[in-house]
């Protein structure tokens, strides 16, 4: 019995986790657009508190580390596998710095009192409770996510310096951009939506 | 067991060179082992489902308190359906038969990804544990229902933390097996197993592995939700925090209702497999069931709301989701005319499997047409959450996979096993399994017509004598039930030895030894022909 | 789900689609060529273009649009994403199906809860 791969197969096999991934978010989407059709005045209200330079940077942060992914997997591709290494590794980094914004923005929001079940929050009409409730599932979510994919694809990085990811065999690290991929795509639409939108 | 069991160890057996062992089973990666430890689960969480229902009816045997107490009740009929939904019927007939035998149906050795498939086993496992757990520990077993509503589940005192995180866990380990299909058939088809001469228990895991992948996720974050709700007291289905509790309802029906067909799709594939067989016959429009599961599936995904007619929703909804059910009706009748059509004009061999298939189709059709009574939103008003309702979806739900499943084990036994049962036993177990099941559901229905609401203590004694013959009709089931467990549990000991193909069937499983070995072909075989083309075909008793 | 858990033996040159719809899924090894670098920051610059318009046009206000806007922008990013970073524009029929199929189903749940919620 002699190993063998299907490329192809662990590609679909990744796609059709991506989809459970996408419909996950897509439940709190769901609540999203319906609380934004009841509550458009208050989400407006309360949008305006989130910090709109700190998710432009998260923005481009997240959009520069696909791309740092996708030019990695190029490379691998190509045969340079030092570049694609370090390209990975500067990929987890960017994770980094992404949740390091993440948790000094959640910090401040803390810090006045708005957070889940706080007296704070409470306080506020009942659009504004739902948005601030909506943003830190849906970031906190997404932050996990941000976790998850940085792991994979460190775990990625070793597998690369161990020989197991190859030019000739580079599904897993393919797979794992998909994944760096899909966390990225969730937070093109978490922008808009709860920094620009209102 | 056959004569080249010497050579080729069957899948029971340990691998030449190794011990085998407990370890070799529950570490395996063999897709006919993984199979074999999701039935054995499924059979043992079916009879504490079973015990749990045969309580519940003891209980209602007649008005007032008989057995327990009114929270021992509440607890129990959670319970009854949370190990019976999200424990048996769900990996019931894909987790277990399909995986023993959709890889060997399309002439491949395994699943595209062996080791994913036994992490789903453990996930299974894991929840199954959760799930026990929840009713001992923290301040009493849930009393919510199966479907944890809002706002009653985010703040009863009892365990339900624990309970959807169970859920949350076993819908993770279906999402795995539905992906595993999926890349499997597109992946790993034998050279001339194209799409048309794909078995139709293939074709029916397929759409169902699409409903596993697509809308388990929602159930995922529903239930996370519950738990968000609880513990960080996020409170977006609290009105008093600008919620709204029909969302909740909402995404937990996106995904609860396209589970029913998580359920129904693979019990319709088995029946597709059988009938043919004993018809001796080619299966009367392969394309259109084979189609029909693709329908199902996406139907099934646009009528969630069917659930939801009182809760208060708009009219417009109640009347383009009631409009849309009618829709899924089409399909699902496709299957059954064409199935009758097949048995017409067949050569038909009764035997045991035939009979479950029959009892499918004829509880089915109540169970689906009754269906349309409630899918229709006027007569839905007045049967909602009545009795009408627990009598329709056990009429699908147990009356369809659950005899399909029955009806499954009693067709592969002798594939599994390389021994048959006792068939005069298997026949009447399924009689008596059947007349008990129409004595235990249909006075359901009639109580239900009449006003009784489900999941209630107590009732009025105008509905006692229905709920009498409904614990009598418990009595009848569960002794055709025990009587077929036992009689398929001394075949597996006593039974007499069969060779390949005792049923004479075409698809690609009975090519194989009984039991197969495990790497299930000496050769890849080349398919030249369909699933129910039996030229030639001659059975090898 | 990588590479490693498919231990298999489908038999010598039988290619990584043993089925017969392989011939157009096996085809299709696209994925195995490089996308150029060139490609890759021409996509980058894009979503950033993308980036500055969505968040410079929030200095207007059109009211309802706004949504419109910030999502028609949000899907044209994700578009890129996908084609390009994440190759999907060099994959086979199937997986493309497989792709529409998914966020088809998302829009179909999301969509129509609005029955229920736009008319109550």
């Amino acid at each position: 019995m002699h190993e063998h791969r299907d490329y192809e197969g662990a590609k679909i096999g990744m796609w059709l986790f991506l989809f459970t991934e996408v419909l996950l978010f897509g439940g709190l989407f769901l609540l999203y657009a319906v609380y934004l059709h009841r509550y458009p005045a208050e989400f407006h209200a309360a949008g305006k508190d989130l910090s709109r330079i700190f998710g432009t940077a998260n923005t481009i942060v997240l959009i520069s580390s696909s791309l740092c992914m996708a030019l990695a997997i190029s490379a691998l591709q190509r045969g340079k596998v030092l570049l694609s290494q370090r390209l990975v590794l500067l990929t987890v980094a960017m994770a980094g710095v992404f949740l390091v914004n993440k948790f000094f923005e959640w910090s401040a929001k803390i810090g006045h009192g708005i957070y889940p079940n706080s007296p704070g929050l409470l306080a506020l009409p009942p659009g504004e409770m739902v948005f601030f409730n909506l943003y830190y599932l849906m970031t906190g979510l997404h932050g996990i996510h941000v976790i998850i994919g940085g792991a994979v694809l460190l775990y990625g990085w070793r597998l690369m310096r161990a020989g197991r990811v190859t030019p000739e065999h580079f599904v897993f690290l393919e797979n794992g951009g998909l994944y760096w991929h899909l966390v990225d795509l969730v937070w093109i639409y978490l922008f808009p939506l709860f920094y620009l939108v209102v | 067991m056959s004569a080249d069991a010497h050579d080729h160890p069957n899948f029971f057996q340990p691998l030449p060179g190794t011990k085998g062992g407990i370890a070799s089973w529950i570490f395996s990666t063999d897709h006919k082992r993984i199979g074999m430890l999701y039935l054995y689960c499924i059979v043992a969480m079916f009879l504490v489902g079973l015990t749990l229902g045969f309580l519940i009816r003891l209980e209602l045997i007649a008005p007032g308190r008989t057995i327990m107490g009114p929270q021992t009740y509440n607890a129990l009929f959670t319970l009854h359906g949370v190990v019976m939904i999200f424990l048996v019927v769900i990996p019931s007939i894909p987790a277990a038969f399909g995986n023993i035998f959709l890889p060997i149906q399309i002439g491949a050795e395994d699943v595209s990804f062996p080791r994913l498939n036994i992490f789903s086993w453990w996930l299974y496992v894991t929840g199954a544990v959760l799930a026990v757990v929840s009713l001992v520990t923290g301040k009493g077993a849930p009393d919510t229902g199966w479907t944890f509503y809002v706002p009653f589940s985010a703040v009863t005192t009892t365990n339900v933390d624990v309970a959807v995180i169970a859920v949350f866990i076993l819908g993770f380990s279906s999402i795995l097996t539905g992906l595993n299909f999926i890349t499997t058939l597109h992946r790993l088809r034998a050279p001339g197993m194209t799409w048309t001469r794909l078995p139709l228990f293939c074709w029916s895991l397929y759409a169902t592995g699409w409903i596993q992948v697509l809308a388990t996720p929602v159930l995922g974050i529903t239930v996370l939700l519950i738990f968000a709700e609880r513990v960080l007291g996020v409170g977006l289905f609290d009105p008093s925090r600008g919620g709204d509790p029909i969302l909740y309802q909402h995404l937990f029906w996106i995904y609860s209702h396209p589970a029913v067909y998580i359920m129904i799709l693979p019990a319709m594939g088995v029946i597709s497999e059988i009938l043919p067989v004993f018809a001796r016959k080619p299966i009367f429009g392969y394309k259109m069931i084979a189609f029909s599961s693709l329908a199902i599936a996406f139907a099934g995904s646009l009528v969630w709301a069917h659930h939801m007619f009182v809760s208060g929703m708009s009219d417009t909804a109640v009347m383009v989701f009631s409009f849309l059910t009618f829709v899924v009706a089409i399909p699902s009748a496709i299957k059954v005319f064409n199935w009758v059509s097949t048995l017409y004009k067949g050569s038909i061999r009764v035997e045991p499997p035939l009979w479950y298939a029959l009892a499918f189709i004829f509880l089915f059709s109540i169970g689906g047409l009754t269906g349309l009574v409630l899918g229709s939103a006027g007569t839905d008003v007045h049967v909602h959450d009545t009795y009408f309702v627990v009598a329709h979806f056990h009429y699908v739900i147990f009356g369809g996979l659950g005899f399909g499943l029955f009806g499954a084990m009693h067709y592969w036994f002798p594939k599994i096993y390389g021994r048959m049962y006792d068939k005069r036993i298997a026949n009447w177990s399924c009689l008596i399994a059947f007349v008990g099941f129409n004595i235990l559901y249909f006075p359901m229905f009639i109580i239900g017509l009449q006003g009784m609401p489900r999941r209630y203590y107590d009732y009025l004694p105008k509905y006692a004598e229905g709920h009498f013959i409904s614990t009598m009709g418990s009595w009848v089931l569960a002794t055709g039930l025990l009587l077929m467990f036992w009689n398929l549990w001394r075949g597996i000991r006593h039974g007499k030895p069969v060779g390949r193909n005792p049923w004479g069937a075409a698809t690609l499983e009975w090519m194989v030894p009984s039991p197969p070995p495990h790497h299930n072909f000496e050769a890849e075989p080349v398919v030249t022909h369909g699933p129910y083309d039996y030229t030639g075909v001659k059975p090898d008793a | 789900m990588t590479g490693h858990d498919i231990k298999y033996d489908t038999g010598p040159d039988t290619g990584p689609d043993a089925g017969p719809n392989a011939v157009h899924d096996a085809g299709h090894d696209a994925g195995h060529h490089a996308v150029p670098v060139r490609t890759n920051m021409l996509v980058w610059a894009a979503l950033m273009v993308l980036t500055a318009i969505t968040v410079s046009v929030t200095s207007f206000d059109f009211g309802f649009l706004n949504v419109v806007v910030a999502l028609t922008v949000a899907t044209t990013k994700a578009g890129l994403v996908i084609l390009w970073f994440m190759h999907l524009r060099y994959e086979g029929r199937v997986i493309r199906l497989m792709v529409f199929t998914a966020f088809f189903i998302l829009a179909i749940a999301i969509g129509f809860t609005f029955f229920d919620v736009a008319y109550r």
